[in-house]
């Protein structure tokens, strides 16, 4: 009898101390760096007195989230990420517009806010590139690629690492990039060659170039912005921006919709797109491009001018039956058997 | 009966009347729930919001109350008595529960005109206390009924126990599990087909044997299920060695060795694949060195299948020893004893009389190292490569990949689900329906026979070199705390720690400015409330599996696996499906990330219960009944202590993988409830490694201070006076 009493009186305290506050708070889901989340929470909380509660989680598991949590969201805004799942998010109605004025912003962070009619802004944008190991290509006697076309090169054989587009987002855009830049039949003519070279196709999209720092790989392809950061912090990578030209991945702030703190929220994404908060990335090691045309951009960033960067077409590359059909197609020739 | 069933009738009553019904926004402790419940209809009382808010759907509990006292004061007829309040309870029961699934926020979602009529139609928040209470004291007040109704075992204890355990395992493993498991049947067009089903899941995309053909590479159902079994066999091997030597020899270095056997189970996910990268990666220092001596090739065998199973060795070994060493010390002395006085040797009485006896050891060491290997999800990610795919990784990218899949997500957690099916009935049948119970409470020796050479020998050559390279993991994984960047630039700081961890004096007092905190005490709070939670719940259904017989016995023990099977991903969005909406919302609580625990963790105090249980002779339980204790009695007096072993285990699991588990919490982590594992994985990710494994050995030396506390606060069971080992002969 005792022991079914203590049973029930643990569940009951359990039961009674559920309860949680929404209200008059504002619940954000980053999904970039660590300390980029937590700096940009503390300059938004002295700004504009809201609390923030702020938890990091991957895009991936984010979109999953949002979509379970449809009708009753617990998340007011999710900052951060690459754009296509923010599109997917606002295809699938499951943010709404904020309203917010994006006349300060460039051209490619307005255009993500026109193709979902206003459900997600571009904050910032991100390179595709080619990193390689000094120290093991030198070791090897491989000379660095410049262009796509290098990689299919035999000297690469069993160094180049990149992620399986699948699983991740990064391999996604190099995907259509190559596609974007080749045309469909050669560009997967030419992935096939690459292929021969590919040691692994990773499931996530930043562990090739973590990789190559570390040698585990001498060829990464990736995000430049991750790459700059490993090279900051002291591994012999150089990065690369391919001579054909290359894509980029444009980040998005979306409002969840049914969101039960919209002003707050609305507020949150008028200040992340503002000039003064965009300009304070580099105090936590962000490289890549903001997207208010007054933000100071850092040093550091791959300076858009020198790279040839593609017109990426989101509207089609980010479209469901685009992404089905050309993940069976890569599924069917490039994949390893 | 009637006192028992008296008894809960006024907690329900007092729950139905007083307490709050939903939970509200300002949480219970905020106590708005006392003035708000004249002015608004959501804070109040069941009682109150029927009453002065025109909630008259909640009227179920209510009159099963009234219905069940009328019986309690007029019929007489004790068994009569009890079938009635039976068939009340139980009907009050289902109503409650039916009016919370079918009001939601929304209003009805089903019987729309019955509970329009009752005032529905705006809609509810989801159970709170008040609800709780009510629920509970219906379902004892059943159980209780239940046990005097002539039926079951006519103990009220083990009915309501019972009838405690099926309702949580159905809430909270089934009810979710439900709602993801349902897409399975899905085809894409949205309707339902069972035939695609059936191809889907013997798809030979899931289950081609091209690896062992020599023909490309396996299925990840294929790969999956070699690689959990052989896994599973050496965790049992290595785990058995290690408790043989710590039970049976004088081996002189067994305090360290215990600590290197329990660390593996305490180290965050990532971190071992990690050290094994920098050991054995084409750069690694291993790698270097054997280059240098043997002049190898540097090759990348530690990606692939190779890898994958050293990691999940080092990490699941210490599960299997933690389950076999209460059995190894558990065996009676008086068995071996016997054996010899037959003129049996060492290796002979080993053989024969304390290798079987062990078992149900051995059989439930086995089945948790295979089951921890299918659903591991850290470790395959690492290490897997580009071509070793195994179903719990393609289940979440299923889940959180370019294109989400959930239909194909349900399907291959089935594939999983199959293989646990089938080990779990392997497994019974190996142990069989022999008796294993050594420890009898009649008097002997104490002295184990001593092992013979052999096996000595055996168990040295197995364990010594395993403890040696878990030791040189752990160094590696040390060292890479306090260097600037660990696999390139190895020059000596603090920066990592002091980042995670600073504490800095400012004009108000110390104040704690690592950025680690937070998450560091959320995680502790937590896996402190849920580790006594699920030991009390594992080895409740411990006792009634191994000691009650009932109705569907079989399927329950199955049920009580089924959460620990499910990979983590599939738990944790099918939690959030489950518990984001009324009745049960949960979500963005600290709840939910405690229940999550427990459920998924149980099925270890199940285990580790069952094995250490079936030893003690069912004479004792007897014994103490005859001397007129009940159930509960014999269970705190007798059992308890017998079971001090296995409670530690379970206790040291459950904390332990409350703080190291990542793939479930990584769904229902919130802003306010952040918990280590997604802290470290979140800088992983960003390539921060230093105050990732900075966190991870504050958080390894959190979890061996506990777990030597622990030890300390539960003790030595006392089987016999001393327990010695006999010389060698």
């Amino acid at each position: 009898m005792k022991k079914k009493t203590l049973l029930s009186a643990v569940a009951l305290t359990a039961v009674l101390s559920a309860g949680s506050v929404y209200a008059g708070e504002l619940n954000v889901v980053c999904s970039n760096e660590q300390d980029w989340c937590d700096l940009m929470a503390g300059n938004f909380e002295d700004k504009t007195g809201h609390t923030v509660n702020m938890v990091r989680k991957s895009t991936g598991e984010t979109l999953a989230q949002v979509r379970a949590e449809a009708g009753n969201p617990k998340i007011d805004v999710w900052w951060g990420g690459t754009g296509d799942p923010h599109l997917i998010a606002a295809a699938e109605g499951l943010t709404q517009a904020s309203g917010v004025d994006t006349s300060d912003l460039l051209g490619w962070a307005q255009n993500l806010a026109t193709i979902s009619e206003g459900r997600t802004i571009g904050i910032h944008l991100g390179v595709l590139g080619v990193a390689y190991n000094r120290e093991i290509l030198e070791e090897k006697g491989i000379a660095p690629p410049a262009c796509w076309k290098d990689l299919t090169d035999p000297r690469f054989k069993g160094e180049i690492q990149v992620a399986n587009p699948n699983s991740s987002g990064t391999a996604y855009t190099e995907l259509a990039t190559v596609v974007q830049v080749f045309g469909e039949d050669d560009a997967f003519k030419l992935l096939i060659e690459i292929g021969k070279n590919v040691n692994s196709y990773t499931k996530s999209g930043s562990a090739p170039s973590k990789a190559a720092a570390r040698g585990e790989t001498g060829v990464s392809i990736g995000f430049e912005h991750d790459m700059v950061k490993l090279r900051r912090k002291g591994f012999p990578l150089e990065i690369v921006s391919p001579c054909e030209g290359t894509g980029y991945e444009v980040g998005g702030v979306s409002i969840i919709k049914g969101a039960k703190n919209f002003d707050a929220a609305k507020q949150w994404v008028e200040f992340v797109l503002s000039a003064e908060a965009q300009s304070a990335g580099p105090q936590v090691g962000v490289y890549n491009v903001p997207s208010n045309s007054n933000a100071t951009i850092p040093a550091e960033a791959p300076s858009v001018e020198s790279i040839k960067l593609i017109d990426y077409d989101f509207a089609t590359y980010g479209s469901t039956d685009t992404r089905a059909r050309l993940l069976a197609r890569w599924d069917s020739e490039v994949k390893p058997k | 009966m009637t006192r028992t069933v008296t008894m809960w009738l006024l907690i329900g009553l007092f729950g139905f009347v007083l307490t709050p019904w939903y939970m509200t926004d300002a949480g219970f402790w905020g106590f708005s729930w006392i003035s708000g419940v004249a002015s608004d209809g959501e804070s109040g009382s069941a009682f109150f919001l029927m009453l002065l808010h025109g909630r008259a759907w909640l009227f179920p509990p209510l009159i099963a109350f009234a219905l069940s006292g009328v019986a309690l004061l007029l019929i007489k007829n004790p068994v009569q008595k009890a079938r009635v309040i039976v068939g009340i309870t139980g009907v009050g029961l289902l109503f409650t529960m039916m009016q919370g699934l079918a009001i939601v926020r929304g209003g009805p979602r089903f019987f729309e005109s019955f509970y329009s009529t009752l005032g529905g139609v705006d809609g509810q928040l989801g159970f709170g206390a008040g609800a709780g209470i009510v629920l509970f004291s219906l379902l004892f007040m059943l159980t209780t009924a239940y046990s005097s109704a002539g039926k079951g075992s006519g103990d009220a204890f083990v009915v309501s126990l019972i009838g405690l355990i099926i309702a949580l395992v159905g809430v909270f493993v089934f009810y979710p599990v439900s709602h993801i498991l349902v897409n399975a049947f899905r085809v894409p067009g949205g309707e339902f087909s069972a035939t695609d089903f059936l191809t889907r899941l013997f798809s030979s995309e899931l289950w081609h044997i091209g690896c062992i053909t020599f023909s490309g590479s396996c299925g990840p159902a294929i790969n999956s299920l070699v690689l959990a079994i052989l896994t599973g066999a050496s965790t049992v091997l290595l785990g058995l060695a290690f408790a043989l030597i710590f039970t049976r020899t004088n081996f002189i270095a067994k305090p360290l060795l215990r600590v290197l056997t329990v660390i593996p189970i305490i180290t965050p996910p990532f971190v071992i694949g990690l050290a094994l990268i920098l050991l054995f990666g084409r750069t690694g220092s291993a790698t270097a060195l054997f280059a240098d001596l043997f002049g190898w090739e540097k090759t990348r065998w530690i990606y692939g299948f190779g890898g994958v199973y050293l990691a999940q060795v080092l990490s699941f070994t210490p599960i299997a020893f933690l389950v076999l060493i209460g059995v190894v010390e558990g065996i009676s002395p008086s068995m071996e004893e016997a054996s010899q006085t037959l003129d049996a040797n060492a290796w002979q009485t080993f053989r024969y009389v304390s290798f079987p006896l062990m078992r149900p050891g051995l059989a439930n060491a086995f089945l948790l190292g295979f089951i921890e290997s299918l659903a591991d999800f850290g470790n395959p990610l690492v290490l897997g490569g580009g071509r070793f795919n195994v179903l719990s990784t393609e289940i979440y990218f299923s889940i959180v990949g370019t294109v989400a899949d959930p239909a194909k997500a349900a399907i291959l957690a089935m594939a999983l689900l199959m293989l646990t099916l089938g080990a779990f009935l392997i497994q019974r049948k190996w142990v069989g329906t022999k008796s294993y119970a050594t420890v009898t409470g009649k008097a002997d020796s104490g002295q184990h026979a001593a092992l013979s050479r052999g096996v000595k020998f055996a168990a040295y050559t197995t364990a010594l070199p395993w403890a040696a390279f878990t030791a040189v993991v752990y160094s590696m994984i040390a060292f890479g705390s306090f260097v600037k960047l660990w696999g390139y630039d190895h020059t000596f700081t603090f920066e990592h720690y002091i980042r995670a961890f600073g504490i800095k004096h400012t004009d108000f007092g110390w104040k704690l400015k690592g950025v680690a905190w937070d998450s560091y005490f959320t995680t502790l709070e937590i896996a402190t409330i849920a580790a006594p939670l699920t030991a009390i719940v594992g080895l409740g259904t411990a006792y009634l599996l191994v000691r009650q017989n009932f109705f569907g016995k079989n399927a329950f023990e199955f049920s009580t696996m089924l959460s620990f099977a499910i990979p983590g991903t599939v738990i944790g969005v099918s939690y959030i499906l489950a518990f984001n909406f009324p009745p049960v919302e949960l979500t963005g609580t600290s709840i939910i990330l405690i229940i999550v625990f427990v459920f998924r963790n149980m099925p270890v105090g199940v285990r580790g219960g069952i094995a250490a249980m079936s030893q003690l002779d069912k004479s004792l339980d007897e014994a103490s009944i005859t001397l007129g204790a009940n159930s509960f009695t014999t269970v705190r007096r007798v059992i308890r202590p017998l079971m001090g072993p296995a409670i530690l285990a379970a206790l040291t699991y459950s904390f332990v993988r409350a703080i190291t588990s990542v793939s479930a919490v990584i769904f229902l982590v919130s802003a306010r409830h952040n918990m280590a594992t997604s802290f470290i994985v979140g800088r992983v990710e960003n390539g921060e490694f230093g105050i990732a494994i900075a966190y991870s050995a504050v958080l390894i030396f959190t979890m061996l201070f506990a777990i030597i506390l622990l030890q300390l606060l539960i003790g030595k069971r006392k089987l016999r006076r001393t327990d010695r080992v006999a010389k060698a002969h």
